[in-house]
């Protein structure tokens, strides 16, 4: 096991290192320059301050630079936001959008797995319609359509919830449903399928006919088997969600980092493009690693290890 | 097997208990909102307002945006600030500047002001951040608009020493300015955010932490930075230490980051926000509201008409077929939708006032007005010239919304009306636009100009030859002596230089028809009908919150 941590963690390294070149040629071919006044100023104005940056280096050299900053973990200076370190406007930013995400993601998984468990313990009963019918809804409206009713209902119809900010609990719970929507629907909809397949194969009859309880059956052997797949699934849609959702941070007013991140390729701020892809590759990479330890522990027929000989 | 279990029994715990989490949270939390929300609504001197981005610098020396420039304008202060119509008004300059025979040596008195450190401001503050902006270590984006100091733009350039520009202190209260050239507006250029002074100590102290926080940042304006949370929201506190602390109403400006346009209409509604901006398609909505009103700006949008090498619009017929070809009322009236104005001009209305104390729209007449007929005239001209029956050109635009339906628009319109022309739309993200235009490689394109100034030379200096924003290869020789003269021989003539300007902007669209004027851009907005006294800019900020009151 320790072996294979430290494999994949040499691994992790390397795929981090080939996506932060690969984004930084491919960056620099956007047209423009990161400058926020470009419009205004003369092609000579724009050489003082490009000279400046180091901006009209050859791309090796800027390549080289930018490579030994990080190795020392300085990710460098926002352009549009003059002189703010990038480490810290992500610092700043990912708080909200990962505490909303996470949010998101625990409430969803539960409803999820409930809706999921129940359409599939009453096959083709009015539950099993009504759950899937909220799958279908769920994946096929996008959220930000939720996030519009729900701000419209909720907080200016009947202001229950405040409209948007980001000052306490009551302020997260409607971004929170609108996020979570996509999440109960793709959840219950894989629950429903996998344990249905479960409940319909050879061991589970086997335990019935050995007299073992259908809560035993449920709990010991369907629902283990069944959620393997929703753990493969959670990993991604965690950090999809928790890197943060460019529509419902815009339509709730959270200051998160979705929305710097369209920002940074909009103004070519070259330095914010490169921290943030670092920044959702490693998680992305990280979250996809424990899911693979994850099923070692969750599903007997995987091994780590390569077989024992 | 028995780990297995555990973990398995870990997962269902956990699901367990978020679910209960979530559960009891849901029901707690309505109450919390409803306390929250009777907390902020209430108080009479606290206005709330939202921007769509965070500042995203409070050093004067680099901010090039509007909210930065916003912000700054209502916390800190040079020696003069725009005040009603945009005249400049006494800031820390104290009393009228004494100004030479020639109008290039101006020396200002400094007023005995604080910063919110408590140091004097003094004139050696104005010294240090003229030249810090100036100097090329900064890479300050605005530095041009200081390029009226003398030796500014060699300064810039890295060919002279900072100590070497045009301006010094006597002494702690007086300032010593000199010019290239006698500029008319520069009362109101000091007013621009890039002239602002910084307390060199304060500056030095903070290293490259200044600007960046409430705390890293020193006030000598009307309020101060208070608090600033990134990207959520930053608060403006009276300044007690103002100098002219009588003046200002408010206690609490409230500016909260919000970049959905349908939820700054909900904050507006739960009385969460006393002024918003309003975008086009709420306007008809609301055009009735009590506290609806629009303000004008100075941006115009154009047809930029590149010349380089297309035979098509070298044709002078051509263009004006083009500039006259299209009913501009339909793209004011309904998709702009807040206030625009149709331009037949370049130099925008309500904008600059010559020595007459006359609008320059006033004293020069309308140009390429929306005439089919005339246009078609011109078209078959132009095609008879040109010995060709079908024309294509492509036009060059932006990606957004608005300017991709003003696009298909224009299309729609000069397609029907000039036979035999087909116009091919490109859309393109901004920066990629822009470099287009640099390099020139595009027919024609949507373009729009805003002010750095409050003078007509802001927009007419663009077209002369081989300018850096003519990018159209356009060139007079009778336009460039008009406007040279304008900057040099007539600066102390001030009738003949504001005639020379109308005569520029008659021969640029009467005469060549270089640009097809479209339209000035306006904002719609929507207030509290109780707030008064917010003024709105057409150079540099966008609003003066100093003499703000809620009546």
């Amino acid at each position: 096991m320790a072996r294979y941590i430290v494999q994949r963690f040499i691994y992790m390294l390397i795929t981090l290192l080939i996506i932060a070149t690969i984004t930084f040629f491919l960056m620099k071919l956007l047209p423009g320059s990161p400058l926020t006044n470009q419009e205004k100023l003369s092609p000579e104005q724009q050489e003082i301050i490009l000279d400046k940056y180091g901006l009209n280096d050859p791309l090796p050299v800027q390549y080289v630079n930018y490579m030994t900053n990080l190795f020392k973990g300085d990710l460098g200076l926002s352009f549009q936001y003059d002189n703010r370190p990038v480490t810290t406007m992500i610092g700043e930013r990912i708080g909200p959008s990962a505490y909303l995400g996470f949010q998101a993601i625990l409430f969803g998984t539960v409803v999820g797995i409930i809706l999921g468990v129940l359409a599939a313990l009453k096959q083709n009963s009015f539950l099993d319609y009504t759950a899937t019918t909220i799958a279908v809804l769920g994946i096929s409206i996008p959220s930000f359509v939720f996030a519009g009713v729900l701000q419209y209902f909720l907080a200016v119809k009947f202001p229950i919830f405040p409209v948007a900010a980001w000052e306490g609990f009551e302020y997260t719970v409607l971004p929170t449903l609108a996020l979570s929507v996509f999440v109960i629907a793709t959840v219950a909809r894989y629950m429903r399928s996998e344990l249905l397949e479960v409940l319909g194969s050879d061991y589970i009859m086997l335990a019935r006919a050995k007299g073992v309880s259908s809560f035993s059956i449920m709990t010991k052997h369907a629902l283990r088997n069944a959620l393997i797949p929703i753990i493969t699934l959670l990993g991604p849609l965690a950090v999809n969600i928790m890197t943060g959702s460019l529509v419902i941070e815009n339509i709730f007013g959270i200051p998160g980092i979705g929305q710097q991140f369209v920002q940074s390729i909009l103004t070519n701020d070259y330095t914010v493009i490169m921290g943030i892809t670092l920044f959702y590759s490693a998680l992305f990479i990280f979250v996809i690693f424990i899911v693979d330890i994850l099923y070692g522990i969750i599903d007997p027929r995987i091994r780590l290890n390569g077989g024992k000989k | 097997m028995k780990r297995k279990n555990f973990a398995l029994f870990l997962v269902l715990l956990l699901a367990m208990s978020m679910f209960l989490a979530a559960c009891g949270g849901g029901g707690e939390s309505g109450g919390e909102g409803n306390g929250g929300e009777s907390g902020s609504g209430g108080s009479d001197n606290v206005l709330n307002v939202t921007e769509t981005q965070d500042i995203p610098s409070m050093d004067s020396a680099l901010a090039t945006d509007a909210v930065s420039f916003n912000t700054l304008n209502n916390t800190m202060e040079g020696l003069y600030r725009l005040g009603e119509n945009d005249e400049a008004v006494e800031g820390m300059a104290e009393g009228e500047p004494e100004v030479s025979e020639d109008g290039k040596t101006w020396t200002f008195k400094i007023r005995d002001a604080k910063w919110s450190n408590g140091d004097p401001v003094t004139a050696h503050d104005f010294v240090y951040a003229w030249r810090k902006a100036l100097n090329p270590d900064t890479a300050a984006e605005y530095a041009y608009i200081m390029y009226d100091l003398k030796n500014a733009q060699a300064v810039n350039a890295g060919e002279m020493a900072p100590e070497e520009l045009g301006v010094k202190a006597i002494d702690d209260k007086t300032l010593e300015v000199q010019l290239e050239n006698p500029v008319p507006y520069f009362k109101q250029l000091l007013a621009f955010g890039t002239f602002l002074p910084q307390n060199e100590k304060f500056v030095k102290e903070q290293g490259d932490q200044f600007g960046l926080e409430a705390n890293t940042t020193v006030y000598n304006g009307p309020f101060t930075l208070s608090e600033w949370k990134h990207e959520d929201q930053f608060v403006m506190k009276k300044n007690p230490d103002y100098w002219d602390a009588d003046a200002v109403k408010l206690d609490e400006i409230h500016t909260k980051i919000v970049k959905d346009t349908q939820t700054d209409v909900n904050l507006f509604e739960t009385g969460d926000a006393d002024q918003i901006k309003l975008s086009s398609e709420f306007v008809d909505k609301y055009k009735e509201h009590e506290g609806f009103f629009t303000v004008k700006e100075s941006s115009v949008f154009f047809l930029r008409m590149n010349q380089e090498g297309n035979e098509v619009l070298q044709n002078v017929d051509a263009r004006k077929a083009i500039a006259k070809g299209f009913d501009k009322k339909g793209i004011t009236d309904v998709l702009t939708n807040n206030g625009s104005v149709v331009a037949d001009f370049f130099v925008p209305e309500e904008f600059a006032e010559g020595p007459d104390g006359k609008d320059f729209r006033e004293t020069a007449g309308t140009y390429l007005e929306t005439d089919v007929e005339e246009a078609k005239k011109h078209w078959e001209a132009a095609k008879k010239a040109l010995g060709q029956d079908q024309v294509t050109i492509e036009l060059l635009n932006y990606d957004d919304d608005l300017s991709r339906k003003v696009g298909e628009y224009l299309k729609e319109q000069l397609e029907t009306n000039l036979e035999g022309l087909t116009i091919n739309i490109k859309q393109q993200p901004f920066k990629q636009k822009l470099d287009l235009e640099t390099q020139m490689n595009y027919e024609m394109s949507l373009a729009g100009w805003g002010a750095d100034y409050l003078d007509p030379m802001t927009y007419l200096d663009m077209y002369v030859t081989g300018g850096a924003h003519n990018q159209q290869g356009f060139s007079n020789a009778e336009y460039d002596k008009l406007i040279q003269d304008a900057k040099t021989t007539l600066l102390l003539e001030p009738e003949k230089r504001w005639d020379a300007l109308v005569q520029a902007e008659k021969i640029l669209l009467e005469d060549e028809a270089a640009i097809a004027p479209i339209y000035q851009r306006s904002r719609a907005y929507l207030k509290n009908p109780s707030l008064d006294g917010v003024l709105f800019h057409k150079v540099g900020p966008d609003t003066t919150y100093k003499w703000a009151e809620f009546k």
